[in-house]
């Protein structure tokens, strides 16, 4: 059958299998995000009540607000710390895990070791840092012991530093999956060859394995930037109030039903990652990467 | 994640030795650089889940750090007796049920997405899109539309509508990338031999894709569970009236303040483990068996 088919029957044939996740996606995904772009240029009376209608005035209203600059700021600037932090981590945990564990079934146990917390829940692991970073944690008490300082620090916890530990303990795993499985799909043979030509250890990462290593970190890179930016309960909680982020201060709008400048606001967060990722899209074919 | 499993598979199929550290002799000392940094990203990983845990086991005369003060389960019964740390027995409920619907739901979608992303169609770059989409678009913003949808439609939001639906957008792309890895081993060479001994395209389906991938099929139920009970952002706006567990902890991180709080993550994280447990081993089960079979 396989051949003989012609392409249109083969087209229905695909879209027939598809079908369902269509069925699913249109009514939960795309739907929605036009509820919201349309609710974006309507007008409110304040109490949650939506007047259809079509006004700029949400946008303007969004876009001159000394606040959003603020916020896109802290943003930006917790998702650029974050995507340093679970880079390195991610890249050389992978690079551990192909280039220097000799067992594979050693290799293989060790990553699923590190993505086990993944299928766990998100909250809980990030409350997990209260015992630790607060003000009578763990880390204080151990710093306080040694006389390394003679007040608790109250930096670590409810701060921006605690915000940035929380998203990188959370989503290091998803630098680690996508560069482990293109490291370990560099041909063993390449590097031996490379050896023999007299390169050296750091001619191989610099040259081989930085190069092919590439869409991994890509992929990486998507999946932290989008959740980042999209975050608004890691901000919320570990800042302790004292930060604020995009997602956080749209929360905060729909709280008070404030549904048009936080669809706006939202629209323009969209827009903002539709940007990041179609750039780093345009570095690696993540449809070939993925069925590979 | 679905590296690991294509790789488990990997591990009984011909060996593919990927070690590319020279496989005899002195270790580098680069190796033992990057061994201490795996296993304090391995401590930093798993040591603040650990001392929640340890908490939660304190008497009631218990705080929220360290140093323990006695041993008990005071905590554990206070959680399901309290009214003061809200309905946790009624989420339990809902949100294991819920999860069990999303994970029906999220095999039977991803394996048919993923049957018909084996071939090229005109327009599957669209579905392609639409899926990564609804992977990296705000889960609080698709909420948020999904609510108003709902209302704007004169419907109720609620755990088996609006929130299945919203989980959904969140479990079948993740559900449909591990298909696609999945898949990426499987010959089609395959499907050609069932057609030619007469298998039907249903018997093919049935008897040969199915029994072939089943590891692969595994893990995304293992996905479609875990995402589905510890979804919280898309749920937030869409779960109506009656919380689902990750709603309900995240109304005890801003109101609790007892160790309560950490004897529900040692509750949930618990299911969160039977349930990883039983996946891994199921898919180690599956891929013995062939091992066994094959050297008969």
């Amino acid at each position: 059958m396989q051949s003989s088919q012609t392409p249109s029957r083969a087209n229905l044939a695909g879209w027939l299998y598809v079908s369902p996740l269509v069925l699913v996606l249109v009514p939960f995904f795309v739907a929605p995000i036009l509820v919201v772009l349309a609710a974006s240029f309507f007008a409110t009376d304040g109490f949650g009540g939506l007047t259809p209608g079509f006004t700029f005035s949400n946008y303007v209203e969004v876009l001159h607000s000394a606040l959003t600059l603020k916020l896109y700021l802290a943003t930006i600037k917790f998702t650029v710390l974050t995507w340093i932090f679970t880079l390195i981590i991610g890249f050389f945990v992978a690079y551990f895990l192909v280039f220097h564990v000799r067992n594979q079934l050693l290799a293989i146990g060790l990553f699923l070791l590190c993505t086990v917390p993944f299928w766990t829940s998100n909250i809980i692991r990030m409350i997990s840092w209260i015992p630790l970073l607060g003000k009578e944690g763990l880390i204080n008490q151990a710093l306080l012991a040694t006389g390394a300082v003679h007040q608790p620090l109250e930096v670590l916890l409810f701060s921006d530093l605690a915000v940035v530990i929380a998203y990188v303990h959370q989503l290091t795993i998803f630098m680690i999956v996508p560069i482990f499985n293109s490291m370990a799909r560099i041909d063993k043979k390449l590097i031996e060859a490379a050896i023999d030509a007299g390169a050296s250890r750091f001619d191989i990462m610099r040259l081989i394995v930085v190069p092919m290593s590439k869409s991994g970190i890509a992929l990486g890179t998507i999946f932290v930037v989008s959740i980042v930016m999209g975050d608004f309960f890691v901000v919320k909680v570990m800042s302790g109030g004292g930060s604020a982020s995009v997602v956080s201060a749209f929360y905060e709008d729909v709280g008070v039903l404030q549904y048009p400048t936080a669809a706006a606001s939202a629209v323009l967060l969209t827009l903002v990652l539709v940007a990041i990722v179609s750039l780093i899209l345009r570095t690696v074919d993540i449809r070939q990467e993925i069925t590979r | 994640m679905s590296a690991v499993l294509a790789n488990m598979q990997g591990a009984v199929a011909p060996a593919t030795t990927k070690a590319i550290a020279p496989s005899r002799g002195e270790r580098p000392w680069t190796f033992y650089v990057l061994a201490s940094l795996f296993a304090l990203y391995v401590l930093a990983l798993y040591g603040p889940m650990i001392c929640i845990y340890i908490l939660s086991f304190q008497d009631i005369r218990g705080g929220l750090v360290f140093p323990m003060k006695g041993h008990s389960l005071h905590w554990f019964v206070d959680l399901f007796t309290q009214v003061r740390t809200g309905d946790v027995k009624g989420s339990f409920d809902r949100s294991i049920r819920l999860a069990v619907i999303v994970t029906i739901i999220t095999v039977v979608i991803s394996f048919l997405a993923g049957l018909g992303f084996r071939r090229r169609f005109a327009g599957d770059a669209v579905v392609f899109y639409m899926m990564i989409g609804s992977l990296v678009a705000p889960g609080l913003v698709l909420g948020l539309g999904t609510g108003l949808l709902f209302q704007a439609f004169g419907l109720n939001a609620s755990w088996y509508t609006s929130a299945l639906g919203a989980q959904l957008s969140w479990t079948l792309p993740f559900g449909v990338l591990v298909m696609f890895a999945v898949m990426s081993r499987y010959d089609r060479a395959w499907d050609e031999a069932a057609y030619d001994l007469g298998a039907s395209r249903w018997q093919t389906i049935w008897l040969v894709i199915v029994p072939v991938l089943a590891p692969g099929i595994v893990a995304v139920a293992l996905f479609g569970f875990t995402l589905s009970y510890d979804e919280f952002a898309r749920s937030l706006q869409t779960a109506g009236s009656l919380n689902t567990l990750p709603l309900e902890i995240w109304s005890m991180t801003l109101n609790v303040t007892s160790p309560s709080l950490y004897a529900l993550g040692t509750v949930t994280t618990i299911i969160s483990f039977i349930v990883i447990g039983a996946s891994l081993g199921t898919i180690v089960l599956i891929q013995k068996k062939r091992g066994r079979g094959a050297k008969d």
